[in-house]
């Protein structure tokens, strides 16, 4: 039976062609010209991760809020990197977006190829290095925040241990991990990092067992460089500190919670459409930290002691006024060589493809 | 001596392990029957966010389990009625199971991230609870993981110690023949599919209310096809599941641990261990042809035609 | 009064035809439902959806670009399907395939020569039944079940890649970011249709369409996989070969699985990357029984999964419907395209609840 009734199922994708065929003109024709500014952006994870894509929904949504009736803005969630985030790009840019968002690593070579087909359409890549006349990068300096952080961790550590929930190995982590010991160490020079790898950006489940592991041998302020809340929250219940990712977590964990590195692209996103309207947009990378606004702590802890805020806050007004760097030499990596030296301070590219450890951190890098 | 972390390293197994158990022993149940249904997935991530929406919703958390447990029910009721009544063909149905129930579950939970649920309580009693290892193990977990063990023990029994596991395994071994001698074939096959659905749903629930009690999507991250492998793993018997869920929670939670004492091998490596272990256990119980053929249901995968 | 199943005496032809129609109605129908819900005009949602993808020449093509690997992966499961060999873990194979293939791209980089993208296939296949293998072996060797085997192998597969692209084959100026290095231009597959993506991986997938149409209807191995999935028994009493059917059968769809993954590296990605597939070796599966396990079947299934995806794409930019709509609408689909295949094998009768032994009953 097989051999006939495979033409049934050829048929059923006529059918549906036809069937709707007679319904007539669709909305695609509708959709361009009427005065307003088109935005797009494409996300990896679920606009409900409560993390990365999270927050760049937040800033699409700040977007309404600051223009109104101005724009018009778009998305298309969980595009996986390859050919399909090629093909939304590109449907996008077909679609009538005069600027894209496309908002995570992976989708440079397919951004920078639709960019090329399309020179009037601007675009935004998040965290990449390639650019061309209509395709600008921008970045966090998560790092700054990570120092802050690391300063609050050096003083609320009772078994000087910090433990770290990580993702994968590369360059954006590993500062992360850095710039935490070095500011902790410079608080307690006694205290160390202890890193987990989930191999995962967002397994809620395993990076609540990393967690626990973490708190097992000893960890009592827990970090993580992944994306859901759930370490939060095993800190919560087991009466330890934690740091929030990308987000406000206090709702998961609001004893523990100390404060968050918040990704906050809301500004950017507004001055980026701002400026595609005022015709100002130019091409360039912006790699914005506490300055700009667009990384930003959440509201401390109660419960951390006076001083220790005050210290946090001199560190983070420092970085905004140039006086205090994250990677301020002499910083020696694990097997005791000078790598920034004294009175010097690590170059962006450095920091960019960073991929040693620095003192104070358990164990070395997976290869 | 008793190093500190490790009653905290074997609860956190257990808590690990259990969603593995609780749908590996509702799966044990399809399967005997002769049904294989490929959708764990789907009704676990369904019963995570049926349970976790009433939970927030109601603050109760018997009915977030009961609802849990009726939303992998009705994705299981819908396999049935596919599979069973209108004969189509189980893997593919099975799959589109696990499609259909992500896609839901994410639709419904979309109003629910971001929000926390208390956790479940812990039973707790004073003293004996404090004993080194036995103690919190025995007497300080919560409620669903009694239930897992109950579970197993359930249907160990049930399987082979009353006369409807009998017709159930009859079912599984031999459709024509049992129906032959008069066992309602597709009855006691809808019933076992949507115990099964109900136990995924268990397991779902106890994910998003116990293990990480948040709603994110796709936080199931595969563990019901985990819980696929350890029904083989497990040949099809309840009591060896738990010990295979255990087994690989442990060996998850193990490579953690290792990590954090600063052993450098790469995670992706240490990642494969479980499953690498799973396949080497599965050459083990499967070399044996014999105890094997025993074991697996001989009709498992196929349809029933009743008039032939 | 209940419904009762009774067995045609044959195969229903019209039913051949008209079952998937039935199916498509039920699926509109209940679009309609789905979509008033969400709150978004029902007929411009499946406008949305199924027409305007492909409502011009750049739909069709970008729908043929991502149908590939489905139809490519499909064929090859659909064979051993139909010989009781159960490969699930299709996607573990594309991801070694694609390793394969792609690694031979990264060690000859600076190569001018044309027997690279032949050379890459060759490894891409060699990949993917390397990968096949061990759940054949298991198999033959200890009766170790291949749903399982070949299942827990794609998740080391992916970690395999994924340690690989962390590590040794990181790009050495890519900022140590997890990509490998471009390839070049010797080592990704021509386009011929200009101005668009469409790459010649898509006429490689009608040619292993044609030839596996071929193959299951005149050559002895496809009359062989037939009967042992109609009758096991038969065919041990025939003398065939089991543990050959098995090892041709995961050979044959890990082969096309890992020559899938070596098209969409060497095609329309270009490069290594942590995700090669979205899941592909899991889809394909049931590309493969909405295809009936025929080779042609599974060309039109493969297409019209594919459409469901960027009709996904167009609601989600369109109508801001979220993704999961997707999901839930292909779930729906299949749902109904399977369960109107009882249509053809069955007559529905209402019928009293007794039950009742069809003595007309045949057997196929």
């Amino acid at each position: 039976m097989n051999k006939s009734s495979l033409i049934g199922v050829g048929l059923a994708v006529v059918l549906i062609v036809a069937l709707l065929s007679s319904v007539g003109q669709g909305p695609s024709e509708k959709a361009k010209d009427d005065g307003k500014l088109s935005v797009g952006f494409v996300y990896v994870g679920p606009i409900g991760d409560h993390g990365w894509t999270y927050e760049h929904n937040a800033g699409r949504l700040a977007i309404e809020k600051a223009l109104g009736d101005k724009v018009k803005t778009t998305y298309v969630e969980k595009v996986p990197y390859g050919p399909d985030s090629e093909r939304v790009i590109g449907k996008l840019a077909s679609s009538g977006s005069d600027l894209i968002f496309t908002t995570s690593f992976g989708y440079m070579d397919p951004t920078i190829k639709v960019a090329k087909k399309y020179p009037n359409v601007k675009f935004e890549h998040a965290t990449g290095y390639k650019r061309s006349d209509n395709t600008a990068t921008y970045s966090g300096r998560f790092y700054e925040g990570r120092h802050v952080a690391g300063l609050i961790a050096g003083k609320m550590t009772k078994t000087n241990t910090i433990g770290y929930v990580a993702s994968f190995p590369i360059p954006e982590v590993i500062r992360g991990i850095n710039a935490t010991i070095i500011a902790a160490r410079s608080v307690n020079p006694d205290v160390k990092i202890k890193v987990i790898w989930v191999s995962s950006w967002f397994d809620p489940g395993k990076e609540a067992d990393a967690a626990k592991a973490l708190i097992d041998q000893g960890a009592d302020v827990l970090f993580q460089h992944t994306d859901s809340p759930a370490p939060v929250q095993v800190a919560e219940k087991r009466g330890i500190w934690a740091l929030g990712q990308a987000s406000d977590m206090r709702q998961f964990g609001p004893k523990a919670h100390l404060t968050a590195i918040i990704d906050d692209w809301a500004p950017y996103y507004v001055a980026r459409t701002k400026a595609v309207m005022n015709k100002t947009w130019t091409s360039g990378d912006t790699w914005g930290g506490f300055k700009s606004g667009m990384v930003r702590m959440a509201p401390y802890n109660k419960a951390i002691p006076a001083d220790v805020v005050a210290l946090a806050e001199k560190a983070r007004k420092g970085i905004i006024d140039g006086s205090v760097h994250a990677f301020q030499g002499p910083i020696k990596d694990q097997a005791g060589k000078v790598v920034v030296k004294a009175g010097e301070r690590a170059s962006d590219k450095m920091l960019l493809g960073m991929n040693f450890y620095v003192e104070g951190v358990d164990g070395s890098i997976p290869k | 001596m008793i190093p500190d972390w490790l009653t905290p390293a074997i609860m956190t197994i257990v808590t690990a392990s259990t969603p593995l158990v609780f749908a590996a022993v509702g799966e044990i149940m399809v399967e005997k029957s002769g049904v294989l249904n490929l959708g764990v997935e789907g009704m676990m991530i369904m019963g995570a966010v049926a349970a976790f929406a009433i939970g927030v919703t109601t603050g109760s958390a018997t009915l977030a389990i009961l609802f849990g447990a009726l939303a992998g029910l009705l994705l299981a009721l819908i396999f049935g009625l596919l599979t069973l009544n209108l004969r189509a063909n189980q893997v593919a149905t099975g799959l589109a199971l696990t499609l259909f129930g992500l896609g839901l579950s994410a639709l419904i939970g979309h109003a629910f991230v971001g929000e926390t649920f208390p956790g479940l309580p812990k039973l707790d009693i004073p003293i004996i609870s404090e004993f080194p290892i036995i103690g919190p193990l025995v007497f300080g977990q919560d409620f669903l993981v009694y239930m897992s063990v109950a579970s197993v023990i359930f249907a160990g029994w049930f399987l082979n110690r009353t006369r409807w596991g009998l017709v159930l395994r009859a079912v599984g071994e031999n459709h024509d023949a049992a129906h032959a001698i008069g066992h309602p074939v597709n009855f006691v096959r809808m019933m076992a599919v949507l115990f099964g659905g109900s136990m995924a749903g268990l397991g779902g629930a106890y994910l998003s209310l116990a293990y990480t009690p948040l709603w994110v999507e796709n936080m199931t991250a595969g563990r019901g096809w985990i819980a696929l492998a350890l029904v083989v793993f497990a040949s099809w018997r309840p009591g060896r599941a738990i010990f295979g869920a255990y087994l690989f929670g442990g060996i998850t939670i193990l490579q953690l641990h290792v990590q954090g004492f600063g052993v450098a091998i790469a995670p992706q490596l240490m990642s494969m261990l479980p499953y690498l272990a799973t396949i080497v256990v599965l050459v083990l119980i499967s070399h044996d042809v014999n105890r094997f053929k025993l074991s697996a249901p001989a009709s498992l995968g196929k349809t029933f035609h009743p008039s032939q | 009064m209940a419904i009762r199943l009774e067995p045609r005496s044959e195969v229903a032809q019209g039913m051949i035809y008209g079952s998937p129609l039935v199916a498509v109605a039920a699926t509109l129908v209940s679009g309609l439902v789905l979509f008033a819900i969400l709150g978004v005009s029902p007929l411009d949602a499946l406008f949305t959806f199924f027409i305007s993808p492909v409502s011009s020449l750049d739909g069709w093509t970008e729908l043929f670009v991502k149908a590939t690997p489905l139809v490519l992966i499909a064929v090859g499961l659909s064979f051993g399907f139909q010989a009781n060999v159960w490969n699930i873990g299709a996607e573990g194979q594309l991801t070694i395939g694609a390793l394969a293939g792609g690694g031979l791209a990264l060690l000859f980089f600076e190569a001018e020569s044309v027997l690279l993208l032949p050379a890459m296939m060759i490894a891409g296949i060699l990949g993917g039944m390397a990968w096949a293998a061990i759940p054949a072996l298991l198999k033959t060797r200890y009766n170790t079940n291949e749903i399982l085997t070949s299942l827990m192998l794609v998740y080391v597969g992916l970690l395999v890649l994924s340690w690989l692209i962390h590590g040794p084959w990181k790009s050495p100026d890519g900022m140590n970011f997890p990509e490998s290095r471009l390839f070049h231009d010797q080592a990704t597959l021509p386009v011929f249709v200009s101005e668009t993506r469409l790459h010649i991986g898509w006429l490689i997938a009608l040619a292993v369409v044609l030839t596996g149409w071929i193959v299951m209807a005149r050559h002895i191995i496809g009359f062989q996989v037939k009967v042992i999935g109609m009758a096991p028994m038969a065919a041990r009493f025939a003398g065939f070969n089991e543990n050959k059917i098995i090892w041709t059968a995961l050979m044959i769809s890990g082969g096309l699985a890992g020559l899938a993954g070596m098209i969409e590296v060497s095609g329309p990605i270009g490069k290594i990357q942590p995700m090669i597939s979205p899941g592909y070796g899991f889809t394909a599966i049931i590309v493969a029984f909405l295809g009936r396990l025929h080779p042609v079947g599974v060309l039109f299934a493969g297409m019209l999964m594919a459409l469901t995806y960027l009709g996904g794409d167009a609601a989600q930019i369109e109508l801001n419907l979220p993704n999961a709509v997707t999901g839930v609408f292909q779930g729906m689909l299949l749902f109904y395209l399977l369960a109107s295949d009882v249509l053809v094998k069955y007559r529905i009768r209402l019928a009293p609840s007794a039950p009742i032994i069809s003595k007309t009953g045949p057997s196929k």
